[in-house]
């Protein structure tokens, strides 16, 4: 069966048919009559290395199935489901079974992530190897939620994957510097009374892994930066040529530390809002390439975790259906390029993650693929494909629209539509 | 006004006229027969889920002397750990009949949620958040140093010094915004890991040398508690450096001018914070901010529920 998308735009403004074989790109050029994709963006399937998907144990939230169906209607094709689960995807059991589950979904590509650490307690090695040569193939190990602190412990950690080619991710959270705290530190905590969480203890973990992994000769990757300074540390690093990738969030490039003010837990995430000036430097950092790729920390909630008093609130925020609206706005709207906006939500990532069959769009390829309407507006809605709605950007008017997303050649989201699989 | 929360939810002009109505309510307290009708017929819970023995009976009292019914709630800690929510625990009170809620709890943020979250439509009144704010007891401080120095108004010119621990304290967050709003200068003294970042933004002066401080003539010195959980919690050494840098002792006492009051929120660390030369001089106000306690939170109490305009 031949599908052909016809008359879309690539990267480079270029108009081409593109067709579609066997579950591969079979053709790119001008080949006639097809699916009318007239004003769209064709784009490499979306990656996200930062997806909570909370399967197995908080079903409640998300499951692999929803989340799945959440990130094919933003446009992903690929999820790297982050090992916060409970039991905590530390052993080949659990990874195998978080992959067979998104097999089994049939969205999109889920690829689990590891913990550096047993259960996520930052005390001893989880068993990264069996992960590693186990039918789940991890290349990716992070702690998130949690950071790896103990020096000794992200040293070997990093010695460790390097034998394979893996890479660590970190959640950098100094957790000394960071007990009880509830949103950005500086003078609107202490008029809010809410305990601070400082731009230090992200910058000086950030650094010391820098330095381990320059020691190492490993790979880092350093998960939801957010501020000017961290902007900084990664710049410095890269320019001794250390192997150190980063990442941003679409709410820390948008939304600031003024919105905590209303005590909305709506607004309550780790790392948190920072303050406007951070907001721009994070910004120019992903147009010049210090931040490498768009992550987007989707942290679903069911409704009981946030509908409470701010203290007593979880931490996180949804994010997968409309972290490319948030891209667009912030690349395309400051006059960056749809090559780059491919680079930082699909190229980038599948690289940083070791997914082999993501982030391209040439023949003989993969067909994943998403089309964008970059001329479209629409309001975030709050009811989603995804099972909780703890969704920050709710009511707010973005740009683009993702019309279809094809998965391995399938359509999953056609004319803005998800597919029943 | 439906409920108190903040001191910045407050214009000057409200504040002052509910120390006004407060100065004219103390007198009930000096009547053989300690109660007028204002209330009758409405509910009052006491929401505690701190515990706070002079603040709830400082409320207990405002409410029944305005012959409100009063229910006192408090919430310990094990029925936090049964797992009720706030929104479930204000719930349950609302449909027992609470017109108004006074709560105390450990959380910042913890009142404005029961007021803006669409929970409940009781009034609230904040008895203290978390580090956020304690807006009843800015009024009952600014309510004494109003009849210390015989000021009918606002507190132009006064100069205000509030010393101790600022990082953790609601009472010099409410104080800060209030004295200043009604024209007072405040200076904010203490150990630099004790200072919040930023406070200057509220409108306070920053310290870090009590003896300059002190070298300003003060009008008033108001002494904050130390918890006892920083003593551990390395913001310094210890305690004996702290009270020697940060203790209003007997010879910090003897330096003030004549005129000059001091006021304290109690419960007093005698010894530590402050010196009992200080506290049991007639120049310390303390049982009078008690007093007035009771006077500014039947105000509060009126203004919140008698469906007085804003």
């Amino acid at each position: 069966m031949r599908t052909v998308l016809s008359n879309v735009t690539l990267e480079d403004g270029q108009s081409a048919d593109i067709a579609i074989e066997n579950g591969l790109v079979a053709e790119i050029g001008k080949l006639g009559a097809g699916i009318d994709c007239s004003g769209l963006i064709a784009l490499p399937g979306f990656v996200d290395v930062h997806t909570h998907l909370r399967q197995p144990g908080f079903d409640a939230s998300e499951t692999v199935l929803t989340g799945s169906k959440a990130g094919a209607a933003g446009g992903y094709t690929a999820l790297m489901a982050m090992a916060n689960t409970s039991p905590v995807a530390d052993s080949a059991g659990v990874v195998e079974q978080v992959l067979e589950l998104g097999v089994s979904a049939g969205y999109l590509q889920v690829q689990p992530i590891g913990a550096v650490t047993k259960g996520l307690e930052g005390l001893e090695l989880a068993a990264i190897g069996s992960m590693a040569s186990s039918r789940a193939k991890v290349r990716m190990f992070s702690d998130d939620g949690n950071c790896v602190h103990d020096p000794l412990l992200m040293q070997r950690a990093l010695q460790y994957v390097k034998g394979f080619g893996g890479v660590i991710a970190q959640h950098a959270q100094e957790p000394r510097l960071t007990e009880g705290a509830q949103m950005n530190d500086g003078a609107l905590a202490t008029e809010l009374g809410l305990k601070g969480w400082p731009a230090v203890a992200e910058e000086s973990i950030i650094a010391r892994d820098a330095l381990l992994a320059e020691q190492t000769g490993a790979r880092l990757h350093i998960c939801h930066l957010t501020t000017a300074g961290a902007v900084d540390v990664i710049r410095w690093a890269k320019g001794r040529g250390i192997q150190i990738t980063a990442e941003v969030t679409p709410h820390h490039l948008m939304l600031t530390e003024e919105l905590v003010r209303g005590y909305d837990p709506i607004f309550k995430v780790n790392p948190p809002l920072r303050r406007t000036e951070d907001t721009f430097a994070l910004r120019a950092a992903l147009l010049d390439g210090t931040i490498d790729v768009l992550g987007t920390d989707h942290a679903p909630h069911s409704i009981e975790k946030k509908d409470c008093d701010w203290e007593s609130a979880a931490f996180g925020m949804v994010g997968l259906e409309h972290a490319a609206s948030v891209l667009q706005d912030v690349i395309i709207g400051a006059g960056g390029s749809w090559e780059l906006f491919a680079q930082v939500i699909s190229r980038r990532p599948a690289r940083i993650a070791g997914l082999d069959n993501q982030g391209l769009l040439s023949v003989g390829s993969p067909a994943n693929i998403t089309l964008v309407d970059p001329s479209a507006k629409r309001e975030i809605s709050a009811q989603t494909h995804s099972k909780s709605s703890n969704n920050p950007f709710k009511g707010i008017t973005l740009p683009g629209q993702v019309v279809h997303t094809l998965y391995q050649g399938k359509f999953t989201v056609k004319d803005s539509e998800l597919q029943t699989l | 006004m439906k409920h108190l929360i903040s001191i910045s939810d407050l214009t000057k002009d409200r504040a002052i006229s509910l120390l006004d109505n407060a100065q004219e309510l103390a007198a009930v307290n000096d009547r053989d027969v300690k109660k007028i009708p204002a209330l009758r017929g409405k509910t009052i819970v006491n929401l505690f889920f701190e515990n706070s023995t002079r603040t709830r009976i400082s409320f207990e009292l405002a409410a029944k002397r305005l012959s409100a019914d009063v229910i006192n709630f408090t919430a310990s800690t094990s029925s936090l750990s049964k797992g009720e929510s706030l929104k479930d625990t204000a719930q349950t009170l609302e449909a027992l009949g609470a017109h108004a809620i006074v709560v105390r709890h450990p959380a910042s943020g913890a009142a404005h949620a029961l007021a803006h979250r669409g929970w409940i439509s009781s009034s609230i009144i904040n008895a203290g958040d978390g580090s956020h704010e304690h807006p009843t007891q800015a009024l009952l401080d600014a309510l004494t140093l109003r009849q210390a120095f015989t000021r009918n108004g606002d507190l132009a010119g006064l100069k205000v010094l509030i010393v101790g621990d600022i990082l953790h304290s609601r009472v010099a967050r409410s104080n800060v915004l209030l004295l200043t709003k009604l024209g007072a200068k405040v200076e904010v003294a203490g150990p630099t890991t004790l200072m919040p970042a930023g406070i200057e933004k509220l409108g306070a002066t920053v310290s870090h040398n009590f003896a300059d401080s002190l070298a300003q003539k003060p009008d008033a010195v108001m002494m904050l508690r130390v918890q006892q959980e920083r003593m551990q919690g390395s913001f310094f050494p210890s305690p004996k450096e702290y009270a020697a840098n940060w203790s209003l002792s007997g010879e910090r006492f003897a330096a003030l001018g004549k005129d000059s009051v001091i006021l304290h929120p109690g419960p007093m660390n005698r010894g530590f914070e402050i010196s009992s030369a200080a506290a049991d001089d007639p120049r310390s106000l303390v049982l009078k901010q008690v007093a007035n306690g009771v006077a500014v939170r039947m105000a509060v109490l009126y203004a919140t529920l008698s469906g007085e305009a804003n």
